[in-house]
């Protein structure tokens, strides 16, 4: 038993961290909105084969949800303003289309509607405003659906590449992948994994959002020393930190059990993961906003890239609310069942 | 990354959980619970007799004794079972102290005793003026002037606070000021004493989460040198061994667990369950029990490697406790009027843990202090006390 990465899975993330710390500058990140997409950072982890990680390894990938989420922790720690989390978690279903070649070497951009589309129409899809295939549950069918990304994105809260898919134009190729209770069990796979990535992207967020923090009040003085030495500043700081572990371990655990084959308690935790994260990243990003001070509101700093976008990422699945109704259905059993 | 358990260790667990299906009773329970005392002699002398506390934990420097994991699954599951096990985490946790830095006296004396759980082991640190800062103690231990052939004799007066179990407790571990003139860490001095030595004498202390505690006076105690405990003035070393060595193994953290278990249990029963306001913050409960079940382990994962975790008790502590009192106060507005009532049967458990919840941001070292380790030590912000 060891909840460290092993030396491996440490050298992968130092080879992604150095990676985004050379590509990904916080320029980079301004520079894309507000459409939130760095086409040259995508090419550039495209020649490393990361669009095709997820996908098996005769398919081109073959990466562990272990080494996933590594990558993940690190393109949150500098906000990379590439759709990896909506790419990944849908090139899962999209091994056995005409369109899997491509998506494995990113030529091809895929995206998921996480929610159930309204007569065809996938709203705020993440990763939509790129995406050359969408993957939607539309009524009874999950379908993948190549077409034209628009490129543009609605002006949000987070600078994302959202947009609306309307998923039954079949132009460009309309492939169902499932119907039934198999097209619902699938997406309901999809939401999951989506969300056991997003909430490595979250805990990678937070933790850099917390290290500014800790940087910027070692910098400032007020009454003539650093306000990083006033214990009331520290006490907000340190409060920070288990959240911020708690969230790192949980993630792991879920991408763990994903990788042993233990699907339900891997859903379960990623589920987990995923409200502890959102809610981790936000309070993470409140404080480190707060603790710059006046500052920290201004579009100047680069803190408030992460306080929005820690709300503006996980939001896209809908109220956490619903997800955390969904889990005590999962952890309780369903109102009035046995 | 691996998150399977090690084979040994839960064996170990299945060995713990079949003993204290077989040993432990409702009554005990029940018992604790009602006199405030957890501890139990026929449960702790069944655990002794298996050779438990012998044992020990393995560590640098000591042949044998048990994977600090296996200890830290060991309280994890007697604190699942609601088992009265403070005696033996004290017990243990002295036990250790003594083997490593024990007189022989006190290894011929003592340790056996404890070992056949024949007696159990006090905590004499905190005093009315120092509870965090505990290196400022201020019970005095004065050498007695007498003939330098003869053994040296101490005389104690001061008073302990918090001396849970000293009433059950056969010595007590008390940390005395022997030289008030120098720098308050290098003026102390540890001893390991029996409590029937004349002059000590101890008042109840109950407390609103339902534990009796102990207010200890020390009146002109006698106390010979044997029952010296490491070096004249070297009493801060010996804490410092007693923290490292208890490094987040001894005693449950995750008490969230069974109060989540037992609210689902009552909200089942009761009807709360199809509540979507009481589903959605149970799952919040277990979402909190499972970061604390991982950043609980961590330390003892440590331990068992041979490392020394220094903050990552601390961040463990610091967040269990929270959870604790979060899950608490959710489960008090649940129940509404009826997790007032105090009575067992019903939502009484509810009343308790809102009682007992607060005293564990206290106890163990507050939250404040746990951020100051975090502060300093993680977050590499300067030291501020």
């Amino acid at each position: 038993m060891d909840l460290e990465p092993t030396e491996d899975q440490k050298a992968v993330r130092s080879a992604f961290s150095e990676f985004f710390t050379d590509r990904c500058p916080i320029s980079v990140v301004r520079a894309a909105e507000p459409l939130g997409f760095a086409a040259d950072l995508w090419r550039r982890l495209a020649a490393m084969g990361v669009p095709g990680m997820a996908l098996p390894e005769d398919a081109g990938g073959g990466a562990s949800r272990a080494d996933l989420i590594l990558l993940l922790h690190e393109a949150g720690r500098v906000l990379a303003p590439v759709p990896l989390s909506a790419h990944l978690a849908a090139s899962r279903l999209l091994l056995d289309t005409p369109w899997c070649a491509g998506v494995a070497d990113g030529t091809l951009i895929a995206a998921p509607a996480l929610r159930p589309t309204v007569d065809g129409l996938a709203r705020l899809v993440p990763g939509g405003a790129v995406a050359d295939v969408v993957v939607a549950l539309d009524e009874d069918e999950l379908v993948a659906v190549r077409g034209e990304a628009p490129m543009t994105a609605p002006v949000n809260h987070a600078a994302a590449p959202l947009a609306d898919r309307y998923v039954r134009d079949d132009r460009g190729g309309r492939v169902v992948l499932a119907r039934g209770e198999d097209a619902a069990r699938r997406h309901a796979a999809l939401r999951r994994e989506w969300q056991l990535y997003t909430a490595a992207t979250l805990t990678g967020l937070a933790e850099r959002a917390l290290e500014s923090a800790v940087a910027y009040t070692l910098e400032r003085e007020q009454f003539g020393k650093p306000i990083g030495a006033f214990q009331a500043v520290q006490q907000g700081l340190a409060d920070l930190v288990g959240p911020l572990d708690g969230i790192r371990l949980l993630t792991a655990r879920a991408a763990w059990c994903a990788d042993e084959g233990d699907p339900a308690e891997a859903g379960r935790l990623a589920v987990m993961a995923f409200l502890a994260a959102t809610e981790v990243a936000r309070t993470t990003t409140y404080r480190a906003v707060h603790f710059h001070g006046g500052y920290g509101v201004t579009l100047e700093y680069d803190i408030q890239l992460y306080f929005r976008r820690a709300r503006g990422w996980p939001l896209v699945l809908g109220d956490p609310d619903e997800e955390y109704r969904a889990l005590a259905d999962d952890l309780f059993g369903a109102v009035g069942g046995v | 990354m691996d998150f399977r358990p090690k084979e040994s260790v839960e064996e170990f667990r299945r060995w713990i959980r079949g003993f204290v299906a077989e040993h432990l009773t409702e009554d005990m329970i029940e018992r604790a619970r009602r006199t405030g005392t957890f501890h139990d002699w026929g449960f702790h002398r069944a655990l002794a007799a298996t050779g438990v506390i012998a044992e020990g934990m393995a560590g640098p420097g000591r042949a044998g004794g048990r994977d600090p994991l296996e200890l830290y699954v060991f309280f994890d599951e007697l604190g699942l079972a609601d088992a009265p096990f403070y005696g033996l985490a004290n017990t243990m946790l002295v036990a250790g102290v003594v083997e490593q830095i024990g007189s022989a006296f006190h290894l011929a004396e003592v340790l056996p005793r404890f070992h056949r759980g024949e007696a159990i082991a006090a905590l004499g640190y905190s005093e009315p003026g120092s509870g965090s800062d505990v290196a400022a103690a201020a019970t005095r231990a004065e050498r007695v002037p007498g003939d330098p052939e003869d053994e040296p004799v101490w005389l104690v007066n001061g008073q302990k606070m918090f001396t849970t179990l000293v009433h059950e407790a056969g010595y007590v571990i008390l940390l005395t000021r022997t030289d008030p003139d120098v720098a308050k860490h290098r003026g102390l001095t540890m001893f390991l004493v029996p409590t029937d030595l004349p002059g000590i004498s101890f008042q109840a202390v109950e407390t609103m989460g339902g534990d009796r505690t102990n207010i200890t006076y020390f009146a002109d105690v006698r106390v010979p040198d044997r029952w010296r405990l490491g070096e004249v003035h070297g009493g801060w070393d010996v804490m410092k061994v007693a923290l490292a060595y208890e490094r987040g193994v001894f005693g449950n953290m995750n008490q969230g667990v069974s109060l989540l278990r037992r609210f689902t249990r009552w909200a089942t029963e009761t009807g709360a369950m199809d509540d979507t306001a009481v589903r959605k913050r149970l799952a919040r409960i277990a979402i909190d029990n499972e970061i604390t079940a991982l950043l609980a382990l961590r330390p003892a994962l440590i331990a068992s490697a041979g490392g020394l975790p220094t903050t990552e008790g601390s961040i463990a502590k610091l967040y269990a406790s929270e959870a604790y009192n979060r899950a608490a106060e959710a489960c008090l507005d649940m129940a509404g009027p009826e997790g007032l009532l105090g009575e067992p049967g019903d939502a009484w458990f509810v009343d308790h843990a809102a009682r007992d919840a607060p005293v564990t941001t206290i106890y163990g070292g507050t939250s404040e202090i746990q951020r100051n380790n975090i502060a300093e030590h993680r977050l590499g912000l300067p030291r501020s006390r």
